[in-house]
Parts: structure tokens; C-alpha cells; sequence
């Protein structure tokens, strides 16, 4: 069961990771506005870095 | 947003210069309000026309609040050219109130939103741990293993509890402290106790540890409470957008005579204020110049707009219809119409009955019994000679399975699948336990202008009139917004139109122009030369072509065009309908008699009106009241419930439970149907949450329980509910959806 020791790690690792990205996409705004965000990927052309949500 | 598009059309006089704010780089800040922006394409447009223009360096809309958000440099571009480029483009924008942005709700929600992430991840991972441990039981697992994955389980739920469940331990504080009872109690205590037994399970190296319970239970509940907040957010945002789009700025008339915009709340009595024809009335006041007609219908229900002259009074939230005014605003008098409703406010506040929640009630008789359970298991265990750490087992055991996931679950998605449902129908249900109460009442009394009617008038003879006589009256009453012309001009609006000459204005008399070198008046009975009928509630125009006879266009104020059907629906669910109303008799007594109301006051002030909804009270019925005006705002409070119009004065929407949009009064009976049905179904919900209770204890007092017959009997019964209460989206729809 030594297999255990780096499969476990590894397992909350990959867990922990989607947590952090979880709260890094809630902070920076992308929750704000679903109904938006599902209408926006119909636009043709890709928005500059600059459009990008800000926070208040 | 059909109303919010209204109301902006109302309210030339906003200035958005005075709402702009500036960012900490020196740019310009401003957010907008933009009405009828539901699709991908207005957001390409209102944002690629707010970009294309110079100086803009930042411009976001928001398709879920409809608001957008522009910054731009403030010596290249200003204000007012935004405002009026998406103009240009089609968009109605005004600006928004920034005081009322970010407010509590949207704190609240992120901040739910983020403890449901981390208790959805210590979920996942700490069930990951589990189920190898439940099938390891049965298999070849050794002791060393299986502590190894305690202690896995143990560091993931323990930091993941103490900030997931916060939420939860603080309600429960505030509730112990005030020396009542609520669901949260039971669901702190379980999950406390759970985390604490299971840590020491882990230590001694047990079999059995409770983690996932805790963290699962956290998550369910948690998403429950998360939709809840996010649908009354929605709703609230809904309503803000409607009150921040009459968050006009007044214009001042300083004493060397410039004009500047302030905001209404700093006017001092004293100043000078400039009232625009079209604009709202900014603060009591008495008129320095200018003669005007002056729309009183949100104040007063008067369905007559009542002429004003120099050293009249005029009253807040009153819309100036004909001519400039300049006003002085005056002290507030405590005899004066605005005071009388802020004092009756207060009382009726502090005289409406602390309504306790459904569920709050169910957990006063909830808890206790289920820690007198535990308790008893306890005893009864140690009575029969059990070691006490085994005894203590199986009453903990017993704390977790009755824990009431699904009982914390059977309000709040009712409320959202509710709350959801009313939403789509245009009705904004504002207060969290407004469903609750709607669903108690029985009597429904109505207010009657702007209410029942759409306080607009409109043309009533039309049939007996000649065509020409018609698109004469239309085509000169096109240039007023006397109420009056705009409904002749609005029901002349498809016929030609003959040209007319020197059109001019004479404020609360009429019009005058020139035809064919013919001089046209369309005004009072005085000013055309007619001869004034009875007044009965109703309103009148004249029309003279030269020296001919003069020919009279009658108004009315109509109702809703549903009304009839709306208070039929009503009186067949059972409801007692009164109509109590504070314009005159005939009037009221008309309308009454039209629409089949049995039961109507006339005349009454905003005292009297709180005077009935007491007497009615005192006879056992529970209100709900359905008004608009600044006068049913004291009437809305002192009910048990209460609904207002969407175009309804911003002090009614703040005191009204509900709000509907919309010119159709069906929305009234949706909100109903959906509330009555909501309440059977929180009760079904409470009654399949006992079902499963009445299985679920007995295994636990008698110690049978595993951690797995917990999460399997956890879940289960909280899907079981969910389930359950999404019926309330099959059942049913009384009308069409949306009107466009």
C-alpha cells in the first residue's frame, strides 16, 4: 500500500488546484454575469486583454 | 424591462454629470442603467458604440443587472454624450445611483459562493476517502490503512468546516442569543459534535468516523442557502434598476443665478429649484413663478392633475406637466401631506405583528425534541449498562441522522424554484418571507388609480366625433404633455394630420394654433368657448375651429385592461375584494360598479386608509394590500402582505413586499396561485423530511447506523425534497409569460 503515500497527495493536490481555481475565477469577476458571459461567445472577434471584467 | 424604458422616457431632467465619480487614476466613472438589453447582439452594440467613442477607455455591460459600466477620460468626452450616442443607438440609459451598488446581498452571496466551493471540494475529496474505507470494511483493509485515511479525512474536513459552516455557526449564535430558536441550532450543533467525535473516533483508531456526514451536509445546505440569497438578490437588483432610474439630480437656481445639479437630499429649505415640464417636483415647495398643471395622482389618487400659480404649494414626487416652475422649497411642515405619511409609516412599522417563518416555527418544535432524542439514547445506552464512549456514539449518531438536511432544504428551494418562476412573470418578490405571508392572506384590498386603472386617461367618445374633428384635436394636442392631449394625440396618432401653424402653449388653459387662417383652441370649457357638463370623475377637452360650435372630447381614467378577470379570479379563489381609494366619490363608485366590487371607500386619507386595514385586522382577516401612490405607502406597510405596480411612487416599492411589471394586473393572481401553492409544498417537504425521520431514528437509537446508512439516508432524502419542490415549476401557468 506504499502506492498510497503519493496517490493520496496527488489526489487533493489536483483537488486543491481547482479549488484555488475556483476562487481565483469568483475573484476576478467572472461570476458577475452569467446570463452575459453564456450571450458573449456568440461575438465574432476576440475581446483585447483590456476589456477584461475589473473588480471594483 | 418595457416600464423601466417608461419611466426613463419620463424623466428628461436627469443630469448624469452629478453621478459621475472618479477613479483613482483621474478617470471618469459612471454606471448606467440601460433598459431593453436582453441579447448578445445589444451587448455588441451598446459596448461597441460606448468604445467607438473618443476618450472611452473601458466600457463593460452586465446582461444580468442591465447595467453597464463606463470609464472614459474626463477632459475629452462628457457625461451627457454617452447618454445620448447610446440614444443614437436605440438604448434608453440613465444613470445609476452609485450608493446603491455593491450592496449587502452581493457581499453576502460572494462570500456564500466561496464557502460552497470550499465545502464542495473537502466533499468530494473527503467522500473519495470514504468510500475507499466503506468498501475496504468489507474487504482486506488493515487498521494502519484505514487510519491513515481518518487522518486524510480528518486534515481536509476539519479547516474545511471551520470556514464552510460559518455561515451556519453565526446564525445559530444570533439565534441563542436571542433566546430563540432556528434551523440552524440543530445543523451547528450536528456538525459541531459530528467533527468533534469523529476526530476523537480518529485518534482511538475506530471504525467509524462522521466526516463526510459534516462536510456533505455543509454542502447541500449551503447550495440551498446560496440560490435563496442569489434569487432575492436578482430580484432586489430588478427593483434598484427601477428606483435608481428616478434618482434624478434637482436643478438649483443659485443666488448669482447659475444653475447647478445637486442631489435632492442636500436641498435646504430656502433654495430656488427649476422644475422642468416633465419633470418630477424635487421637495415641498411653494411656486415662485410660472403657472403649470401639476399631476398629483402618485400623492393623492386624485385622478386630476390640479392647476398650480405663484404662492401654490406644491408636494414632492408630483409631476410638473405643463409649464417651467420655478419653486422655493419650504421647511417641512408638519401638517404637510409628505410628513403625515413618514409619521404614519413609522407606526404602522412598529405596529405590524413580528411574522415568524414557517420554518423558523418548525424548528422551535424541532429542535428541542430531537435533542431530548439524543439525550434519551444517551441515558438509555448508559442505563443499559454500555460503556459511556459508546452511549455517547450512538446519541451523536442520532444528532447527525436527524439532522435536518432535508428540512434546511424544504424552504429554500421552494422559495427559489418560486421566486424563479415569479420573476419570468415580471413580478419581483422583494421581502424573503413575502411568499409566506401572501399565502395567509384573505382579504385583498385595492387602491384605484394607478392600481385598478392605469391612471393615464383616455378618450372615451371617440366613436361619436367626426374623423376631423379627431386629427384636428390630435394634431395640436401633439405638442402638449398635458395628459389629457397626449391621450387625444396618442388615439389620433394613425390618422393624417392637417398642418398647422404658430402652435402655442398656454399653461392650464390650452393650445392655440392657426389653420387655413383659421385660429384653432383645444383647452378647457372656458378657454375654447364650451359649456362644462358634469363632472363626474371623468375630464374633458374642447375643441373650437374659428367661430364653429365647440365640439367636447371626453376622457376617463380606465382600468387595467384585465381587471375584471383579475378580481373575477380573485373572487372565485375565495378572497374578499375592497377597493379603498382617496379620489372622489363618483369616481370610485363607477369603477366599483364596473368591475363588480362590492365593498368601497372614497375620500379616504392615508390615516383612514390605515383605519380600515386595522379594522379588518381586528376582525380576524389577514390583508394583503395592492396600491401605488405616495398615500397607500403607510396603507402598504400596516397589511399583512403587500403588492405594488412597477411604476408605483419609490416609497410604496420600498414599503411593498411584491412588485409587478407590466399594464396587465394578471401578474397579482400569479403571485398568488405561486404562493399558495408554495406553501403546500414546504409542508409536503416538512412531511417527507418526518417520514424519513420516523425510519431513520429508530436504527440510530438502537445503534445501527454506520457512516454509510448516514450519507446514503442524507442524500436521499435531500434529493427526495429538491425533487419534490421543483413540481412547482410543472404545475400550471395562469397567463402568457411576458407581455412585449
Amino acid at each position: 500500500m506504499n502506492i498510497l503515500i503519493f496517490l493520496v497527495p496527488a489526489a487533493l493536490l489536483l483537488g486543491l488546484l481547482g479549488l484555488v481555481a475556483f476562487l481565483w475565477s469568483l475573484k476576478t469577476g467572472q461570476y458577475d454575469d452569467l446570463e452575459g458571459a453564456a450571450e458573449r461567445i456568440l461575438f465574432d472577434d476576440d475581446e483585447p486583454e483590456k476589456d477584461r471584467p475589473e473588480k471594483d | 424591462m418595457n416600464d423601466t424604458a417608461a419611466i426613463a422616457e419620463e424623466n428628461p431632467g436627469a443630469d448624469p454629470e452629478f453621478f459621475v465619480r472618479e477613479t483613482e487614476d483621474g478617470q471618469a466613472r459612471l454606471d448606467l442603467v440601460v433598459a431593453g438589453m436582453h441579447c448578445a447582439g445589444c451587448l455588441r452594440k451598446v459596448e461597441g458604440a460606448l468604445k467607438n467613442l473618443d476618450g472611452v477607455e473601458y466600457a463593460r455591460a452586465n446582461l444580468s443587472t442591465k447595467r453597464v459600466a463606463v470609464r472614459w477620460n474626463p477632459s475629452r468626452l462628457k457625461a451627457r454624450a454617452i447618454i445620448h450616442t447610446l440614444a443614437a443607438t436605440g438604448f434608453t440609459a440613465v444613470p445609476f445611483d452609485p450608493k446603491l451598488l455593491g450592496t449587502l446581498d452581493e457581499q453576502e452571496s460572494r462570500s456564500l459562493l466561496k464557502a460552497l466551493g470550499v465545502a464542495g471540494f473537502a466533499a468530494a475529496n473527503v467522500m473519495l476517502v470514504s468510500v475507499s474505507v466503506w468498501s475496504g470494511l468489507v474487504t482486506d483493509m488493515d487498521a494502519t490503512t484505514r487510519s491513515f485515511f481518518h487522518w486524510v479525512s480528518a486534515l481536509i474536513a476539519l479547516p474545511a468546516i471551520a470556514y464552510a459552516g460559518q455561515p451556519f455557526f453565526r446564525s445559530a449564535l444570533k439565534a441563542l442569543r436571542a433566546k430563540t430558536m432556528n434551523m440552524d441550532v440543530p445543523i451547528a450543533l450536528a456538525v459541531i459534535l459530528a467533527t468533534t467525535m469523529s476526530l476523537v473516533q480518529t485518534m482511538v483508531n475506530a471504525r467509524h468516523v462522521y466526516f463526510d456526514a459534516s462536510v456533505t451536509l455543509l454542502f447541500f445546505l449551503l447550495i440551498g442557502r446560496y440560490l435563496d440569497v442569489q434569487a432575492r438578490a436578482k430580484a432586489c437588483s430588478a427593483a434598484e434598476n427601477l428606483l435608481g432610474l428616478r434618482a434624478t439630480a434637482a436643478t438649483l437656481i443659485a443666488p448669482d443665478g447659475t444653475h447647478r445639479s445637486i442631489a435632492v437630499e442636500n436641498l435646504e429649505p430656502g433654495m430656488k429649484v427649476l422644475v422642468v415640464a416633465g419633470a418630477r417636483i424635487p421637495a415641498d415647495g411653494e411656486i415662485l413663478t410660472g403657472v403649470s398643471e401639476v399631476d398629483t395622482s402618485l400623492v393623492t389618487g386624485e385622478s386630476l392633475p390640479e392647476q398650480v400659480k405663484p404662492g401654490a404649494p406644491v408636494f414632492a414626487g408630483t409631476l410638473n406637466l405643463g409649464a417651467p416652475l420655478i419653486v422655493r422649497v419650504t421647511k417641512r411642515d408638519d401638517d404637510s401631506l409628505l410628513a403625515e405619511i413618514v409619521r404614519l409609516m413609522e407606526t404602522a412599522e412598529q405596529g405590524r405583528a413580528r411574522y415568524v417563518r414557517i420554518a423558523d416555527r418548525a424548528a422551535r418544535i424541532y429542535s428541542p425534541a430531537v435533542h431530548i432524542m439524543a439525550a434519551a439514547t444517551l441515558a438509555l445506552w448508559f442505563a443499559l449498562g454500555a460503556p459511556w464512549e459508546t452511549s455517547l456514539t450512538y446519541a451523536i449518531s442520532v444528532l447527525i441522522i436527524t439532522c435536518p438536511c432535508a428540512l434546511g432544504l424544504a424552504v429554500p428551494v421552494v422559495q427559489v424554484v418560486a421566486t424563479g418562476r415569479l420573476l419570468r412573470q415580471g413580478v419581483l418578490v422583494k421581502a424573503a418571507d413575502g411568499l409566506e405571508r401572501l399565502a395567509q392572506a384573505g382579504t385583498i384590498v385595492f387602491d384605484k388609480t394607478g392600481t385598478l386603472t392605469l391612471g393615464r386617461p383616455h378618450l372615451v367618445n371617440g366613436d361619436d366625433m367626426a374623423r376631423a374633428d379627431i386629427a384636428l384635436g390630435a394634431a395640436i394636442a401633439a405638442s402638449s404633455r398635458h395628459p389629457l392631449a397626449v391621450a387625444l394625440a396618442a388615439h389620433g396618432k394613425e390618422l393624417p394630420r392637417p398642418l398647422l401653424k404658430n402652435v402655442r402653449e398656454e399653461p392650464g388653459m390650452g393650445l392655440e394654433a392657426q389653420l387655413d387662417g383659421e385660429t384653432i383652441r383645444l383647452g378647457n370649457a372656458e378657454y375654447a368657448g364650451g359649456q362644462q357638463r358634469d363632472m363626474h370623475g371623468g375630464s374633458e377637452l374642447w375643441l373650437r375651429r374659428g367661430n364653429a360650435t365647440p365640439v367636447c372630447f371626453r376622457f376617463e381614467d380606465t382600468p387595467r385592461p384585465d381587471a375584471k378577470e383579475v378580481i373575477d379570479a380573485l373572487k372565485a379563489r375565495g378572497f374578499t375584494v375592497e377597493l379603498l381609494s382617496g379620489d372622489r366619490e363618483p369616481a370610485v363608485r363607477r369603477l366599483a360598479e364596473t368591475l363588480g366590487i362590492a365593498i368601497w371607500h372614497a375620500g379616504a386619507r392615508p390615516a383612514a386608509k390605515i383605519a380600515r386595514l386595522e379594522e379588518l385586522t381586528k376582525e380576524g382577516h389577514k390583508v394583503a394590500m395592492i396600491g401605488d401612490g405616495l398615500n397607500d405607502a403607510p396603507a402598504l406597510r400596516a397589511a399583512h402582505v403587500s403588492i405594488s405596480p412597477a411604476d408605483a411612487a419609490d416609497v410604496s416599492q420600498t414599503a411593498a413586499d411584491f412588485i409587478f411589471q407590466g399594464t396587465r394586473l394578471a401578474p397579482v393572481v400569479e403571485a398568488i396561485d405561486v404562493a399558495r401553492k408554495s406553501r403546500t409544498l414546504v409542508f409536503e417537504n416538512f412531511g417527507l423530511a418526518l417520514a424519513y425521520n420516523a425510519v431513520a431514528v429508530p436504527l440510530a437509537v438502537a445503534g445501527y447506523v454506520t457512516p454509510l446508512v448516514a450519507a446514503v439516508a442524507m442524500s436521499s432524502s435531500s434529493i427526495t425534497v429538491t425533487l419534490n419542490s421543483l413540481r412547482l415549476n410543472l404545475a400550471r401557468r395562469a397567463k402568457p409569460p411576458r407581455e412585449v
